[in-house]
Order: C-alpha cells, then sequence, then structure tokens
C-alpha cells in the first residue's frame, strides 16, 4: 500500500488566529507546509464599485471601512489623491491636525498589531495591555469626530473641525463609583491637546512595558526569530511596503521619500531591520510606535501655537458655516449645490499615496469631469501582503502560519474592499 | 521632480522610440501607452535599465471605459431639467452603454511602477485589442507581485492574462458569474441569497431591490472651483 504523505488542511475562514475572514488551503507534509493557498475575498464588499456611484465626499466614509483599524490614513489616502487632481491644498493647521491623526492612527493600528500578534503566539497578557493605551486614543477620536473608529474626519479641502477645546469626561453611572470617576478624569481636564500631551509624555513607559514582556522573552524570539524571511530583493519583487519592506532593511518610507501633509517638517528617524525575520518586523514597528509618540508631541506643540482655519475657503469645494449659510444668499447656494451634486473634478487620472501603518496605502482616481469618480482603484498594502503568504510560509511548521499572518499584520477590509 | 520626470521620459522615447504611444506628464505623474504587444518588452527594460530602475509594481488594475463621459443628468440644455433621464432598466441595456454598439478599446490595464533607487513613479497604460475578448501578456515573471494583481484585473473586469501561472477568480464568491466591476454590470447585482425554511439552505434568487440613483452622475466643464487660491495658506 503506498504511503500518503502529502494532505490539505483547510484553515478558517472563521479561525481565531485567521485575523478575520481568511481561509488558508494548506498543502502538508507532515507538519511541513509544502504551499499556502490564500482564498480571500469573504469580505469584499466592493467598495471602490460602490464609491463610482457616489459624490466624491460621500465615499470618505467606505474609506474607514477599509482598513478598519487605521482609519483616519484611508481617509488621508483618499482626499490626498481628491486634493491632488482639484489642484488645491489644505491649510496648514489641517495638514497639522492630519499629520498628527496620522500618526495617532499608526499606534493605534501598531497597538492592535502587536497585542493581536501575542495573542496569536501565546501572549496573553500584551492584548490586554495594548487596549489600555487604545482606549485613550479612540477617546481622541471621538472627541474630535464623534466617533470612535470611523470618523470620516478628513475631508477635501482640511478636516471637518479644528479641534475641541475641551476633553469629554467620564459619568458617574452604574458602572463607575466615584473614586472611579476621579481617576478616569484626572488627565480630562484641560483641552483635548492636553489630554494628547499627556498621553505623549505616559507612552514611551507603556512601550517600555511592552518590551519588557516580549523583547527578551524567550518564547516570543522562538517563536519568531527566523521565521518568514525575506530578503530585500524578493520583498521588492513581491510588492512589499511598509514595514515588511523596512523589516528587510530597506530604507524606504514615503513619509521620508516623497513627503506629505507636514512630514517635512516634523523631526523623526525610521527604523530599519536586518534579517528580515518577523522577529525584526516586531522591533521596527516597535520603534516605529516611539517615532509616531514623537511627531504627535511636536505636532501638539506647534498646533497650541498656531491657531487658524482648517477648511479650505472656497465653498464650492467645502461646505460654508452654517451662521453664513443663514443670512448669505451665495452660502446657500453653496451648501445647496454641495448637498445635492457634489463637486465635479477635472478630467484626468491622479496616483496619490501615503505610508500607512500597514505599508503604501495608494489611491488612483480616473476622473472624467463628473460629481462621483469614474473609476477609484485602492491600492491596498495588505492585499500584497497577502499574496506573498505562499512563499514566507513554504518550508514553516503549520504553527508559524499563524507568526506569519500576524506579522503581515493582515485585515481583511482592506486585502478584500 | 517634474524635471526628472521630463529627463526620463525623454529617456524612454530614446530607448523606446516609436513603442510608446502616447506620453504625458500631468499632475507630476508621468504616464505612458504602449501596445499589447509590446508590453513585456517595455516592462522588461523599464525594471531592469539604470536610468529606470523600477523595481517595483505599486499597483495594477483594470479600467473599463465603456461609459467614459456619460452623464445622467445633462446640463448642456437651457431649459431646467427634472434630474435622472430615467430610471435604469434591469437588462444591463442601459441608455449609452451598450457594448455590442461601443466603438473604440474598451478594457485598460493601468501600472503603477515604483523606483525606490530613483525615488520616482511610473504609469503604464495598456489597452486591450479586443473588447470582447481582452487578452494581454501577464507581467508576473517580471514583478512576482503582480500576481494577484492580475488575477483581481480578471475577476472584475474578465481581462486575461497571457501564461499567468494561475489566474483563478480571487474577490469574489465561488461559482460567481459576471465580472461585477464593468460598467455594464449593475451595482445591484444579479443575484441575492437568503436562508430557505422549506428547503432547509441558503438559495440564490433574483435581486428584488430596486436600482436607484440618489445624485446624478453630472459632468461640468467649467469645475466651478478656482483652483488659483492656494494664496490663502
Amino acid at each position: 500500500m503506498p504511503e500518503i504523505r502529502n494532505f490539505t488542511l483547510n484553515f478558517g475562514p472563521a479561525h481565531p488566529a485567521a485575523h478575520g475572514v481568511l481561509r488558508l488551503v494548506l498543502e502538508m507534509d507532515g507538519e511541513v507546509i509544502q504551499r499556502a493557498d490564500p482564498h480571500v475575498g469573504l469580505l469584499h464588499r466592493g467598495t471602490e464599485k460602490l464609491a463610482e456611484s457616489k459624490p466624491y465626499n460621500q465615499s470618505i466614509g467606505y474609506m474607514d471601512r477599509l482598513d478598519y483599524v487605521s482609519m483616519m490614513c484611508n481617509e488621508h489616502g483618499y482626499v490626498l489623491a481628491l486634493e491632488k487632481m482639484l489642484g488645491i491644498e489644505a491649510p496648514i493647521r489641517a495638514q497639522y491636525i492630519r499629520t498628527m491623526f496620522d500618526e495617532i492612527t499608526r499606534i493605534l493600528n501598531h497597538l492592535l498589531w502587536i497585542g493581536a500578534h501575542g495573542l496569536d503566539v501565546g501572549a496573553m497578557t500584551m492584548f490586554l495591555y495594548a487596549f489600555r493605551e487604545r482606549e485613550d486614543l479612540m477617546d481622541v477620536y471621538e472627541a474630535v469626530s464623534g466617533a470612535r473608529l470611523h470618523a470620516t474626519y478628513y475631508r477635501t479641502g482640511g478636516v471637518y473641525r479644528d479641534i475641541p477645546d475641551s476633553m469629554p469626561l467620564h459619568e458617574k453611572s452604574r458602572w463607575y463609583s466615584d473614586a472611579d470617576i476621579t481617576r478616569l478624569n484626572k488627565n480630562r481636564g484641560g483641552t483635548v491637546l492636553d489630554f494628547i500631551e499627556d498621553f505623549t509624555q505616559r507612552f514611551p513607559g507603556c512601550v517600555d512595558e511592552y518590551e519588557t514582556l516580549l523583547t527578551d522573552n524567550r518564547i516570543w524570539k522562538q517563536r519568531l526569530v527566523d521565521i518568514g524571511i525575506v530578503s530585500p530583493e524578493r520583498a521588492l519583487q513581491l510588492g512589499l511596503t511598509g514595514a515588511m519592506l523596512r523589516g528587510s532593511g530597506v530604507e524606504w518610507d514615503l513619509r521620508k521619500k516623497q513627503p506629505y501633509a507636514m512630514y517635512d517638517k516634523v523631526d523623526f528617524d525610521i527604523p530599519v531591520g536586518t534579517n528580515g525575520d518577523s522577529y525584526d518586523r516586531y522591533l521596527v514597528r516597535v520603534e516605529e510606535m516611539r517615532q509616531s509618540n514623537r511627531i504627535i508631541k511636536q505636532c501638539v506643540d506647534w498646533l497650541r501655537d498656531n491657531p487658524g482655519p482648517v477648511m479650505h475657503s472656497d465653498h464650492k469645494i467645502t461646505p460654508p458655516k452654517r451662521e453664513q449659510m443663514k443670512g448669505d444668499m451665495e452660502s446657500l447656494i453653496h451648501h445647496f449645490k454641495l448637498a445635492t451634486e457634489g463637486y465635479c473634478l477635472p478630467e484626468g487620472e491622479a496616483y496619490a499615496a501615503i505610508e500607512h501603518p500597514k505599508g503604501e496605502f495608494g489611491c488612483y482616481i480616473v476622473s472624467d469631469g463628473a460629481n462621483k469618480p469614474y473609476r477609484l482603484k485602492v491600492r491596498a498594502p495588505g492585499f500584497a501582503h497577502m499574496s506573498a503568504m505562499d512563499e514566507l510560509t513554504k518550508g514553516h511548521m503549520l504553527a508559524d502560519v499563524v507568526t506569519v499572518i500576524g506579522t503581515m499584520d493582515i485585515v481583511f477590509g482592506e486585502v478584500d474592499r | 521632480m517634474s524635471e526628472s520626470l521630463q529627463n526620463l521620459s525623454a529617456h524612454l522615447s530614446e530607448l523606446f522610440a516609436d513603442k510608446i504611444q502616447h506620453s504625458k506628464i500631468a499632475l507630476n505623474e508621468l504616464t505612458i501607452e504602449v501596445s499589447p504587444q509590446d508590453l513585456l518588452e517595455v516592462a522588461t527594460v523599464l525594471r531592469n535599465d539604470v536610468v529606470c530602475g523600477f523595481e517595483q509594481l505599486s499597483d495594477l488594475c483594470g479600467v473599463d471605459y465603456l461609459s467614459y463621459g456619460d452623464s445622467e443628468w445633462d446640463v448642456g440644455g437651457s431649459s431646467f431639467t427634472r434630474g435622472v433621464k430615467r430610471e435604469f432598466s434591469f437588462d444591463g441595456d442601459e441608455q449609452d452603454t451598450d457594448p455590442v454598439a461601443f466603438e473604440g478599446k474598451r478594457f485598460a490595464v493601468v501600472i503603477h511602477l515604483l523606483s525606490i533607487k530613483n525615488n520616482r513613479r511610473i504609469r503604464l497604460k495598456i489597452y486591450c485589442d479586443d473588447n470582447d475578448f481582452p487578452l494581454l501578456d501577464s507581467v508576473t515573471d517580471i514583478w512576482n507581485g503582480a500576481n494577484w494583481f492580475e488575477r483581481e484585473a480578471f475577476d472584475l473586469y474578465g481581462i486575461m492574462f497571457n501564461n499567468h501561472p494561475d489566474l483563478r477568480r480571487i474577490l469574489t464568491d465561488y461559482g460567481f458569474s459576471g465580472h461585477p466591476f464593468r460598467k455594464d454590470f449593475p451595482l445591484t447585482g444579479h443575484v441575492e441569497m437568503r436562508y430557505d425554511e422549506e428547503q432547509k439552505r441558503v438559495i440564490y434568487e433574483p435581486v428584488s431591490i430596486e436600482p436607484r440613483v440618489l445624485v446624478p452622475r453630472t459632468i461640468r466643464d467649467d469645475q466651478r472651483f478656482s483652483p488659483a487660491s492656494e494664496a490663502e495658506k
């Protein structure tokens, strides 16, 4: 009787370590993976097709739902492409706000990544630690936009509103005692900027805590070191970007190389790895959190001293103020036209890319001069990373698949779109 | 940046001569058009040439030009109109988007390349010759990362790629028929599914929702904004 060696294993689509709805068909030789065939698309919503049926502004909310753990960065890529085609730039204050929120988003994303990655590999505690800090940052999201996750805060020509003067306070309820309320509201007495600054002072200590838990942890290193090695040449060939590329030692960061918003005005460093394994990518992302913290601090200082408009003043594109609208005929017309028709882009095409927490997030817009995109293509970093899954897992053990999924920082909202 | 793009553009026209059908620099981006026959040759040089050095493929996507320039609301007329011309019909034979009557090349593949060494991007545009059977050579051998992007273009637009190692659907459901991002594919789709209590399984049925247009597609030539207003920032 011939001995059967290779067999296929179905992983997912509802496996807790698959970070969403990923179905992996693995061809195994014993416990060693011969071939991995990811089946994606289980979360496909046709975002790009939906965007073709809506005026430009109405699609900003869809961008939040692409990579749903780094919401504002997605919006940034989209509005940047629109602004490029319109030939406008947001006011400087809006650009600083965008820079700050991009970095807040980066920390939010990396915190979820480190928590989930740790959880997958067996470091339960990380998840709780990471969510403690995430909570503070989501409160900041809520304070500026009213929503904890899907903010729709960036608009073509600026941001929806200026950063509010006061940070919302916790109120007494059946869940919180007086002592809890005092503790929770301790650093919420001032403005939102005060709260963010307080966070930036606390956060390096928090990152130290994560590092104490993980960096020299024997199990963590056993699971990550030399897993999923990518050489710099292969990383470029496979279209990897972001930390996946920098982990392999390629110094490439769009924030430095093709600066957008205010990244050429703030001071920060780009960490790179040497071996291109999962552990290096972990180190790169942890250092990125520290650097993001630095950028946020600089933005807070600038925003404190420099009041100004946060929206472009051309009301053909941005809605006029409510008070103006009530008394001024022209403003009323502007508002009406924006609400019923939106604005038209000139005919042409543009590609705008930003350094998303996961890699290069690009928006390619084709316009035929209408108030809706003719074609919108979202270049999601996770899509390219996912396609490298086969190469990264080949020859590894089954348990390492989980590490590789974790290290790629996969979110299916953007892979499937 | 734009000077370097002009240099690159000049260098490319020297390299390829008449292989470049069209070359344009707009919004600080260089777009070149090549024919499907020349794609592989041009792509190989773009990657290997020292001056070009486009070692990474950022993005590859399909575009369907079937209803390019069509609007649902005519703004040229002198009298007031009601807005949307008429309701969508279900059979997919919308007013101006009849695929049979369409002249010109309908499908295009757009490739965005990135050179990390030279810090520039280029856009490569290839129009497919046959509207009924759009076919291109696969660039997977030149940039391995193109694999899934080509699968996506095949899935959503039905563009076929020669010598692709594994051209399967990627984003749509198992057993899906049609190419959903084509302009003659309705936004609502053709089928919807629900759990049937009697048959005790999930069944597919023709869609029951009415397609509707909330905001009509409007093309305005005057664009109604002033790009010169950058002074106030």
